[in-house]
Parts: structure tokens; C-alpha cells; sequence
């Protein structure tokens, strides 16, 4: 009857783990993926120091701390396990002070951060369980409670060297109110006024890149995204290229670049089925067109963003993927 | 342009290369064998022995009387011990006839048999008698596979040499050493269906193996191997299916009912061994792998003898730390509570696993990166089955097909957060069939 002679060799069956299949399982955790996206937002820090100085260095560290303090906060005072090493708070905090112009207030950034992380993550219950983005919810906050500071941009120093802060339009704002197209070059490098990750569009789609190469990007959601932008803003080009810009502007201009890599494809708040990502990214892209050319707003890329993100769990409702096998009904 | 493969699916580590060149060893004579009487689907066997009993090597010592069972033999010459109840490789206790063993082997000579003077209903019947069942892992038996229901036509056989669990090399050592055993079991199979035409699904990463079996069906013009990605899960009967054929097999529905079989290459070596050698299935290759093991080997393991013998012969387990014993690979494998447990007709391999290699305990929240439907094989959303299955909510986790999961482990595999999520949806399935079971009970009252 007894079976356990494992004496014999000196196996003790306390060595013996049990557990269900599969027993194998790869490296990939939640830390190395944020870290790598940490990673990949560099060269678009490295970019808004350049062009902006000191200053964009300062908001940059002010929200990385503001945001991972609170997350700390937060989840001490509820007495939950304290994750916030994981790396996603880094993230939220990069996002939010790259979507910031390089003269925004420092408390006003603080501010910024703690509802991003505070209402946007954790009172949903934290990393995995928010509906919108928490950087884009931050910046909407801030969007509403500065409304001026956040529309005052500056003109990179590599154009105005000799005065620091100069006030200038950004080259959407210029499109927009006064129907003046900056050239696609300026966009591409970065140099033109605007936030401080916002750009320079080079910057961001070498990150960009590496997170494909990585594998922690779906293409669908930038490639969707860009793609539709490019599209949709190209009827209007071809129509009238005196009044509306070609697509190549929309795309470098602005938060195109940074949304499209970083945000749309923030993998909490995006789809989780092949087809609902092609529709949500497609859907924000001609969203932040339309805004764009006919809304109130010189920007639509962060509205775009969160409008789409309130439909995904619609979106993965209705989009399942197809069976394998299975039957079509009569 | 890669080879034929399916939809989604992983590319984990595989670790052949530690015993993928290893010739099988022939095991050593086990003093003492405990044979379960249930070592397939099915009904279980009934013992044809009893206590103190003498016993040949290859005799009959349990058979049901069910459609749906095989046989079981004795894998040594000896005397029955007892008859009781003991652990299974599967997680229970299943009786088993033990056998004390009087040290001789017994020699199995061939003496070559004309596949045409044998007619389908004989093949089976020697298929069934041998006590054959699939012995890629499942353990169906493999006479029922091949005598196909009324009204349904088999018209292709497709031997599975895919082999993609990591680790395990039991299959690919058979392709190399005994090619053109496989062959001629393919060949008994066609016949046994009636099926036309004959498919060896290889993967790319056994060229070898590939350029034996071509050597062995050179000139038939009816016999054809299809080179594979190596992919996991390639080996999966549906996968395989498609894969090599382009068919798919309806949700809930058979390979039979797109006129396919498919059978491991072991199984048609059992077969040939039975037809020219009068052989039941009382040994098998077993892959002793890993890297709890201190010396891999391929080893021929006679039905019966315990884990714990099989290790003692590959230089035993290391030394210290917790170690994770397998029945099979690291993806499908049953970890086993005890070292006593018996190698049976589906044992493919033993893996140990060790240090880095064991899982740690834990997980984190689900981070919906879509990595566990971006490679679910059937098109399933295993984070989603998943947390229906934790919660116990039935009725959702049916409505998300959650009972089409072929329990590959991908997702569980893939994901970041290192959620169980595979064992999850095994819970969504048990309450499913619970709830069912409720339902016919309150339906059988009325």
C-alpha cells in the first residue's frame, strides 16, 4: 500500500514541488517590461533637455517623484502590497512631464502627478484595473486647472538662443489659428515649440522602435494609429493643400509620435483582440484628425486617446477572436 | 517562407540537445514492477491474476470486457506480490498487480509478417490484444482509434513526429533508430482504415530524423513526410492536423470527422512490434531529462518500474534544493507526489526541474497585454477564461468557450504577471461539468 520509499536515494518528498501545468514558464515579468519602456523614453528625454534645458530636466524628475510617491502612499495607507517598484509609476510620470510645456508651473506638475496616479490608477484599484491612460488623464487635469500654463509654449533654444523663454505657437496652434505650416524637417528633429516630449518626432520613434524590436508593442495600435492620421488627413490635403497640411505634418507635429508609441499602446488601456486594437487605433486616429482641423482645440492626440480608452472594454466584448474549429451557426 | 505550421502558438527553450543524440539504452531489469490495470482512456481492466500467481513475461494479467480499454501485461517474468491499490503517474490510486521478478527476460524474435495477408478486423484485433494505446502522452487506445464509426470515411493517417514539448526526444530517437518500424506501422494503420494515403508530420528541427524517414519511404509514392515549424503546440492532435493537412477539426468534434487519424510514431512502432514480433506494449523509450537530472539519457524502460529506479540509472537527481519530478515535459507533464510512482504505456519522458527552472510561487495583476491571446492556439482569451474560472462563474467562462481549451499551458507560459491562468481555467471547466452534472441530476428527478 505504501508507495513513498524514496528513502533509498535521499529524495525526501519535501523536495518535491507539486503544482499544475505548465511547470516551465518564460522571463518576461512586469518589471523588465516597464523598465524597458523606462528605457525606451530616453532618447525623447535626452531630446526635450536638449532642446529645452534644465528645466525639462527638473519636470521630468519632479513627476517621476510626485508620481511614485503617491503610488507609495497610496498603497501603504490602503495596506496593500506595495508595488511600486514595478517600474509603471516611472512610466506614468515620464509621460505626463514629456505632454508638459517647458514653462509649467513645478507645483502645478505636482499636482498633475498625483491625480494621474491617484485618481487615474489607483482608485481603480491600481496597475491593471484603470480604464484611461493615467499620464493623459493627469494632463486632461491639468489641461482644466491650467488652462493657460498649458497652452504656453516656448521656442526651443536652438532657435532663439539668445532669449531664454520666449513665448511662440506651436506649430499646430499656427496651422490652426493663423494657417501657417511649419516645415516637415523642423517637426521631424524637434525644432519647434511645443511640450517638452512632443517635439521631436525622431526622438520618439527610435523608442518607439525598440519597443517593437523588444516585443512589448503591438504594431497594430501605432501603425493603426499613424496610419489612419496619415489617411484620413490626407483626403482633406488633397482636397485643399492650402488649407490643410500634408499628412506628414500631422504625423510629426504635435503629440502624434509620442501618443501613437506610447500612449495608444499602453497595454492596460488598449484592446486586448486583434480586431478591437485595429479598431480602437483607428478610430483615435481619425479622432485627433477631426479635432485637429475642426475642433476648439489645436491638439486632439490626448482626447483621441481617452475617448477610445473608455470603449475597450466594449471593444473586447464584441471583437473575440474566431475559435479555432469553430462552427458557423445556421 | 517558413514551414507549415498553425495559428499562434510559442517558441519556448526546448533543451533536446541534452539528449538528442543519446542512442536508446536499454534500462535495467527491475527486480520488482507495479503495473496499474488502468494505463489508457477508458474503462478500467479487471486483473487476470491473482496472489502468488506465476507470470510470463508479455502474459495478459488484466483486460475489460469494454469497447473503450486495453489490455495490460506483464513487463517481467515472476510471481504476483499483490494486487492493491497504488499511486499513479495521473495523481491517483489505481489498482496495480506488482511483480516480484525471477531475474530472466524473455527473447521476442521476429518472424516478418505480409501486411496483405492480414485483413483490418485481425490488425485491430492484434492492435487490441497487444494492449496498444496512444503513446504520445493521452493513452487512448489505439484499436477504437482505428476502427472508425459507421458512415464515417478515414482517408489519411498522420503519424505525429512532432514531438514539441521541451525537453523530450523519446520520438525523435525512434525516428532515427527504428524508421523503418515506423514506416511499416503506418503502413499497418492505413490498412487497418483504409485509408489511401500516409503523413509523417516532422519538425524542422530534427533534420535528421527527417532524412532518415524519407530514406525509409523512398519510392512510395502514397507515404509523404510534411516538415514542420518547430512551434509549440505543434505536436497538439488539432494543430498538427491543420497544420499539415489544412483541416480544421470542428469545436467538440473528432479528427475522424475530417477523415483523419492521427498516431504517435511510438505507437506505430508498438505496432509493428506486435504484428512481426507477437510483442504487447510492455516497454516504451522514455526521455529522462532536465536539469535535475544528472545524466539525460533516452531510456527503453520496461512498463511497471518506478521513477525512482529510472533517475537511480541517469546518475539520480541533484543533490540538493527542491526539484519538480515530471510524468512528460515541462508543458503538459504531471508533477508527481512521490518517486515510487510507475512508468506506463504514456510515460514519454520524466523531467526533473530545478533551481531557476522551477516556477516561483505567486502572481501579480493582469496587465491585459494580450499575450495570452495573441498565442492561444485555439483562439481563445485565456486571461479572461481565466477569471472566470477563479471566480467559479460557470455560466460565463461556457459562453466564452472556455471548454474548447486543449489545456497547451501558452498562456500560462507567456505571461508577464505569471498568472496561473491554465489552472484556472481547469476550475471554469470542473464547475462547468459540475453544473451539468446538477442539471441532469434535477432533469432525472422530475
Amino acid at each position: 500500500m505504501e508507495d513513498n520509499k524514496t528513502a533509498q536515494q535521499g529524495i525526501s518528498r519535501e523536495r518535491l514541488i507539486v503544482s499544475s501545468s505548465p511547470h516551465f514558464l518564460n522571463d518576461q515579468n512586469i518589471p523588465k517590461i516597464m523598465h524597458t519602456v523606462v528605457m525606451a523614453l530616453f532618447p525623447a528625454m535626452a531630446a526635450s533637455v536638449y532642446f529645452f534645458g534644465f528645466r525639462a530636466l527638473l519636470l521630468i524628475l519632479v513627476c517621476v517623484g510626485a508620481c511614485l510617491i503617491t503610488e507609495y502612499a497610496f498603497q501603504k495607507g490602503r495596506k496593500r502590497p506595495v508595488r511600486v517598484y514595478d517600474g509603471s509609476a516611472i512610466i506614468t510620470g515620464v509621460l505626463l512631464a514629456l505632454t508638459l510645456p517647458p514653462g509649467f508651473s513645478i507645483f502645478g506638475a505636482i499636482l498633475g502627478s498625483v491625480f494621474a496616479i491617484g485618481v487615474g490608477k489607483m482608485l481603480f484599484g491600481g496597475l491593471g484595473f484603470n480604464i484611461f491612460n493615467p499620464a493623459l488623464l493627469g494632463r486632461a487635469f491639468l489641461m482644466a486647472t491650467y488652462p493657460v500654463l498649458t497652452t504656453t509654449w516656448v521656442e526651443p533654444r536652438t532657435v532663439q538662443k539668445a532669449v531664454d523663454a520666449v513665448t511662440a505657437a506651436t506649430p499646430l496652434a499656427l496651422m490652426k489659428f493663423e494657417g501657417k505650416f511649419a516645415s516637415v524637417q523642423d517637426l521631424f528633429l524637434g525644432n519647434v515649440a511645443g511640450s517638452l516630449g512632443e517635439t521631436s518626432a525622431l526622438a520618439i520613434l527610435i523608442g518607439g522602435l525598440y519597443l517593437r524590436y523588444k516585443g512589448y508593442i503591438n504594431w497594430k495600435l501605432p501603425l493603426g494609429y499613424l496610419g489612419s492620421m496619415a489617411v484620413f488627413s490626407g483626403i482633406f490635403w488633397l482636397i485643399d493643400p492650402t488649407k490643410y497640411p500634408n499628412p506628414l505634418f500631422h504625423l510629426f507635429a504635435g503629440g502624434a509620435m509620442l501618443g501613437a508609441w506610447f500612449m495608444v499602446t499602453d497595454m492596460v488601456t488598449s484592446p486586448t483582440t486583434s480586431v478591437g486594437q485595429w479598431i480602437f487605433a483607428i478610430v483615435a486616429g481619425i479622432m485627433a484628425v477631426v479635432i485637429r482641423l475642426f475642433g476648439g482645440l489645436p491638439e486632439g492626440v490626448m482626447y483621441s486617446i481617452l475617448f477610445m480608452n473608455a470603449f475597450v472594454p466594449l471593444l473586447n466584448k464584441h471583437t473575440r477572436p474566431r475559435v479555432f474549429g469553430a462552427v458557423k451557426e445556421q | 517562407m517558413g514551414h507549415n505550421t498553425f495559428d499562434r502558438g510559442i517558441h519556448p527553450a526546448y533543451y533536446k540537445e541534452l539528449t538528442s543524440s543519446k542512442k536508446v539504452e536499454r534500462a535495467r531489469l527491475p527486480v520488482t514492477v507495479v503495473i496499474p490495470l488502468q494505463q489508457h482512456a477508458g474503462a478500467p481492466c479487471d486483473p487476470l491474476v491473482k496472489k502468488g500467481d506465476l507470470v510470463q513475461e508479455g502474459q495478459k494479467i488484466g483486460d475489460a470486457t469494454s469497447f473503450v480499454s486495453a489490455p495490460v501485461h506483464a513487463s517481467i517474468s515472476g510471481k504476483v506480490k499483490e494486487i492493491d491499490l497504488h499511486q499513479h503517474p495521473a495523481g491517483y490510486r489505481v489498482l496495480s498487480v506488482v511483480i516480484e521478478g525471477d531475474g530472466t527476460t524473455k527473447e521476442w524474435p521476429a518472424t516478418p509478417v505480409e501486411l496483405s495477408s492480414l485483413t483490418p478486423e485481425k490488425i485491430r484485433e492484434i492492435i487490441r490484444e497487444a494492449g496498444i494505446v496512444g503513446m504520445g502522452g493521452a493513452g487512448f487506445p489505439t484499436s477504437v482509434k482505428l476502427a472508425p464509426p459507421k458512415g464515417k470515411t478515414i482517408d489519411a493517417i498522420l503519424l505525429n513526429g512532432c514531438e514539441c514539448e521541451p525537453f523530450l526526444t523519446a520520438d525523435h530517437r525512434i525516428m532515427l533508430e527504428q524508421a523503418s518500424n515506423v514506416v511499416w506501422g503506418l503502413r499497418a494503420i492505413m490498412k487497418a482504415t483504409g485509408a489511401a494515403k500516409g503523413f509523417i508530420g516532422i519538425e524542422e528541427n530534427k533534420p535528421d530524423a527527417v532524412e532518415a524517414v524519407q530514406k525509409a519511404i523512398s519510392g512510395s509514392t502514397d507515404l509523404k513526410i510534411i516538415v514542420l515549424e518547430a512551434k509549440y503546440p505543434q505536436g497538439a492532435e488539432k494543430m498538427l492536423i491543420k497544420a499539415a493537412l489544412n483541416r480544421k477539426v470542428p469545436v467538440g468534434r473528432l479528427p475522424l470527422d475530417v477523415g483523419v487519424v492521427v498516431n504517435n510514431v511510438g505507437t506505430a512502432v508498438a505496432v509493428y512490434e506486435a504484428i512481426n514480433l507477437g510483442k504487447p506494449l510492455i516497454e516504451r523509450i522514455v526521455t529522462v531529462s532536465g536539469p535535475g537530472v544528472k545524466e539525460p539519457k533516452n531510456l527503453l524502460v520496461r512498463v511497471g518500474t518506478s521513477f525512482e529506479e529510472v533517475l537511480g540509472q541517469c546518475g539520480g537527481v541533484v543533490a540538493e534544493g527542491e526539484i519538480e519530478v515530471l510524468n512528460g515535459g515541462p508543458m503538459m507533464g504531471i508533477a508527481q507526489t512521490a518517486l515510487g510512482v510507475s512508468v506506463i504505456k504514456g510515460t514519454s519522458g520524466i523531467t526533473v526541474l530545478s533551481g531557476a527552472s522551477l516556477k516561483r510561487p505567486g502572481f501579480e495583476p493582469c496587465i491585459r497585454c494580450a499575450s495570452c491571446v495573441s498565442v492561444c492556439p485555439m483562439g481563445l482569451m485565456p486571461y479572461r477564461l481565466g477569471d472566470y474560472g477563479k471566480a467559479f462563474r460557470a455560466d460565463e467562462f461556457k459562453a466564452w468557450d472556455g471548454g474548447a481549451c486543449i489545456e497547451c499551458g501558452c498562456c500560462s507560459y507567456v505571461c508577464p504577471s505569471k498568472r496561473p491562468l491554465l489552472h484556472w481555467i481547469r476550475l471554469g471547466k470542473l464547475k462547468v461539468r459540475e453544473q451539468a452534472a446538477k442539471t441532469a441530476k434535477a432533469a432525472g428527478n422530475k
